[in-house]
């Protein structure tokens, strides 16, 4: 029972055995300010460098964000805690390597918005 | 926040569409992962949030005992308006003691979807309680389970004591129609509410 190399006991149902935060080194605040739920993510044009110190997450959100997507999307994709990725977010924008656009508009959209929000409901 | 960074190389990159945020939002069981899933052109992915102790000190956790982390799933889907412009359909976790993940919800959010099953009205006060606190508009959605008893629109909002002008609706969590029904209600009351803000103000 006890003494099984296996890991018996680090099965799915025991969820992740490293904690979450260990990615980031502890750390649980990002490094700037920001990263809505819904702002969207693009890797910059610059390629990271050997001697950036990346850990193999922070590449993973390189790749996936090639394309612009969504903060939440990136956590959803890479099965990351929001807070995790966000401090991930945070070392990736200080070195240059992802740009980040709020939901500038998000909380006052104006009526001309929100008739097309409603047209393409409408339209689905 | 949208700041010159976006735009230092390649100006002919496609910018990122912008997003609205919708959270669905009623007690635990009532249907909001159905809604979302109905509705969402993706199959709806969840994000975690892990409680730490760096969450403790803002907010009231008790009944959170361990630092060493809590996690709660939040369901979200998106609607692709056109291609300048996405919906986001988020979740919310079910347990009041989250009560400060609804504030990172809620912050920027265009409105709320309040489902109520009326076999279990009360499970939606809190929802309701929050939103009007917090002047973010609602509509409710009274999802009708089978085997549950009818009731009108009226009789829903009495029962809950909303304001006139929060939209009542009658729906069917599972049906795409009957989402888009409630999400198309919701923006004509956020529309509503902004033209009268406009004139009385």
């Amino acid at each position: 029972m006890r003494g099984d190399p296996d890991h018996d006991w680090a099965d799915e149902e025991a969820g992740p055995v490293v904690r979450p935060y260990a990615v980031t080194g502890g750390r649980v605040r990002p490094a700037t300010e920001g990263f809505d739920l819904v702002a969207f993510v693009q890797a910059s044009d610059h390629a990271p460098g050997p001697d950036q110190h990346l850990h193999p997450e922070h590449l993973a959100i390189i790749a996936i964000a090639q394309e612009s997507i969504s903060v939440a999307e990136v956590a959803a994709r890479l099965n990351l805690p929001l807070g995790v990725v966000r401090v991930l977010l945070g070392d990736l924008l200080q070195a240059g390597l992802v740009e980040i656009h709020e939901p500038a508009a998000a909380q006052f959209p104006d009526d001309n918005l929100l008739k097309a929000v409603v047209n393409g409901l409408r339209a689905l | 926040m949208d700041s010159g960074r976006s735009d230092q190389n390649g100006s002919e990159r496609r910018r990122p569409p912008m997003a609205l945020k919708i959270l669905i939002a009623g007690g635990f069981g009532v249907g909001k992962t159905t809604l979302v899933g109905a509705v969402s052109e993706i199959k709806p992915l969840q994000t975690e949030e892990v409680i730490t102790g760096a969450s403790i000190g803002t907010d009231d956790l008790s009944g959170v005992e361990s630092k060493r982390g809590t996690t709660v799933a939040m369901d979200f889907g998106r609607i692709t308006i056109n291609e300048d412009l996405q919906v986001y359909l988020f979740g919310t976790p079910g347990q009041d003691r989250f009560w400060f993940l609804w504030d990172e919800l809620a912050f920027g959010a265009l409105g709320a979807v309040v489902l109520a099953d009326t076999r279990r009205l009360a499970d939606c006060f809190p929802s309701i309680d929050y939103f009007e606190q917090r002047g973010t508009p609602f509509v409710v959605g009274v999802n009708c389970f089978e085997g549950a008893q009818r009731y009108s629109p009226d009789a829903v909002r009495d029962a809950l004591d909303l304001d006139p002008d929060v939209p009542v609706l009658l729906c069917d969590a599972r049906s795409r129609q009957s989402g888009k029904n409630l999400l198309i209600a919701l923006v004509e009351h956020v529309a509503k509410r902004r033209a009268h803000a406009v004139r009385s103000g």
